[in-house]
């Protein structure tokens, strides 16, 4: 422990203040909207949109590499893709009135497959596993920058619309017959969401950053009462879980993302047993 | 305004797929009625209040919801829904969800001081202003049913929209809710959609008896005989031999 705090002081490491600050910012995002996925249970929705970023990343590093166009950074790219895919997601869940699952399961592997061949024709050496997986050592100051901006948009979008994504999530029939647009209501979520899953890219990877969206909210779902205390409870426990989880990952020389989502995993786990022996105990 | 009928249905028909569920309905609802709307399971009226609330279009006839279509008007209509499609652990307070009835007044930010009071004064009205700081998900089903129903009067409604109100509920806890319907009714027309004819107690002036066809009855009319016609087979014996108006019986 003491190691650690000497290394996130240590001016030569300056990726792990980094990675730390992106995960602190991002768990803001992160409660509010794992919340959302979970109460109006969407995240396999959120798992199809996290994993098609990796087109737009692999395409704008192609763009970058092999054709000289500096702008089309990765996260551009991946914002790009993640929205594309929110919006075509929440179509086909909204009007496709059969084979839904199939759909989004094609649009998640589609995009996948998209990302890996623009990677592959990429010139240099691109570890695609680093975006898969994560990799603290790819965050940057920029990045940081990012992260910060990103947030802001998701968490002031989901604060003024409260009301409104509450009502929404509790009963989307009857607000529909109140007169609220719904569906644009449901794709701004899909889109926010995918906005956070871009976030934290860089820390825990697509592949893994779905269940950091909905582990810490589904743990913080068996206490609160309120849904803002939902999202507060939410966002705590997912600070909690990156700050552990890159502080184990320092300490015992293993790969952060994986490691954050164990912690987040064994949280739920161990929430879920306690609350099972306190229901089947006399009170 | 207020001579106008809150709701009237002319010749509809709805047809799903090759079935046709409702043939040639007509029905007019003025202010201040307390009309109940029974039939058995699938002989729909579902589809009769899902016509009402403009979510279905009439595959022939039309419907006016304070003369004009439902999907224009249905704001003044306070709806409670049979089965809300929310997550049992949606972690929420009965005040919350009332206040949802208003959600469409403000687009951002918080609720106003009036939006507040007049959830409050909903709560008040279904009897239940203690239970407004509760978790929705600690409620019994007749408690959740009274907050609905408070949901739907925070809309400030001219007309209210019950779908079973007193599925899951106790006999005592459905004369309860008989007498703030009551109350209610000085304030709005009523339509209560029951499977239950046990439901039509005294307080209803009007029956309306759904089974792909619609026939009214004024309350004093219902007889052994006319329930087992309405539930029975035989449901022809109704069609022919008890047509009444559009408007359906007065009582003296």
């Amino acid at each position: 422990m003491l190691d650690f705090l000497a290394a996130v002081r240590d001016p030569d490491l300056p990726f792990l203040r980094y990675a730390l600050a992106a995960g602190a910012l991002a768990s803001v995002a992160f409660g509010v909207l794992g919340s959302y996925v979970v109460v109006r249970r969407i995240g396999y929705l959120a798992g199809a949109i996290a994993h098609s970023v990796l087109a737009g990343i692999g395409a704008a590093l192609y763009l970058q590499h092999a054709r000289g166009l500096a702008w089309c950074s990765p996260i551009a790219g991946a914002l790009a893709s993640g929205l594309l895919a929110a919006v075509a997601i929440g179509l086909v869940s909204r009007y496709a009135r059969q084979r839904e699952d199939t759909v989004i399961g094609a649009i998640w592997s589609v995009g996948m497959a998209v990302g890996l061949l623009f990677l592959a024709k990429t010139p240099g050496y691109i570890d695609a596993m680093s975006y898969l997986f994560g990799s603290i050592l790819m965050v940057g100051r920029r990045d940081l920058l990012n992260v910060a901006a990103l947030d802001a948009l998701v968490v002031g979008v989901a604060a003024l619309s409260y009301n409104r994504l509450l009502a929404v999530s509790f009963d989307e029939e009857f607000s529909a017959l109140r007169g609220l647009r719904v569906t644009a209501y449901y794709l701004l979520l899909l889109c926010l969401t995918a906005v956070a899953v871009v976030l934290l890219m860089r820390v825990v990877g697509l592949v893994l950053v779905i269940a950091l969206l909905t582990l810490p909210a589904a743990i913080a779902g068996q206490f609160a009462r309120r849904l803002w205390q939902m999202m507060v409870l939410a966002s705590a426990l997912c600070l909690l879980c990156t700050a552990a989880g890159i502080g184990f990952s320092y300490r015992y020389d293993l790969p952060t993302g994986p490691t954050i989502i164990l912690l987040a995993g064994a949280g739920y786990l161990l929430v879920l047993c306690a609350g099972h022996l306190r229901r089947r105990s006399p009170r | 305004m207020s001579s106008a009928p809150c709701l009237r249905l002319e010749h509809v028909s709805f047809r799903y797929a090759e079935h046709l569920i409702l043939d040639d309905v007509n029905l007019s609802v003025a202010g201040r009625e307390l009309i109940s709307i029974v039939g058995p399971n699938g002989g729909g009226k579902t589809t009769l209040l899902r016509l009402i609330l403009g979510l279905l279009q009439p595959t022939a006839g039309r419907v006016r919801l304070f003369g004009a279509p439902p999907a224009q008007t249905r704001c003044r209509v306070g709806y409670m829904p049979q089965h809300p499609q929310f997550d049992p652990h949606f972690p929420v307070t009965a005040r919350e969800v009332v206040l949802m009835g208003r959600v469409e007044r403000r687009r951002f930010g918080p609720y106003r001081r009036a939006d507040l009071e007049a959830a409050l004064a909903a709560l008040a009205d279904m009897q239940i202003a203690d239970l407004a700081s509760a978790p929705f998900q600690t409620l019994s089903g007749g408690q959740r049913q009274r907050v609905l129903i408070a949901r739907a009067l925070a809309c400030e409604p001219d007309l209210l929209l019950l779908d079973e109100p007193t599925a899951n509920v106790d006999l005592a806890a459905e004369t309860k809710l008989f007498e703030i319907l009551q109350t209610l009714n000085r304030r709005m027309a009523i339509l209560i959609v029951s499977h239950d004819l046990g439901f039509v107690s005294r307080v209803v002036s009007t029956v309306v008896c759904v089974n792909r066809r619609v026939v009214v009855h004024p309350t004093s009319e219902i007889t052994g005989e006319i329930i087992a016609e309405i539930y029975g087979s035989d449901l022809r014996m109704v069609r022919h031999d008890h047509r009444c108006s559009a408007e359906g019986h007065r009582h003296a």
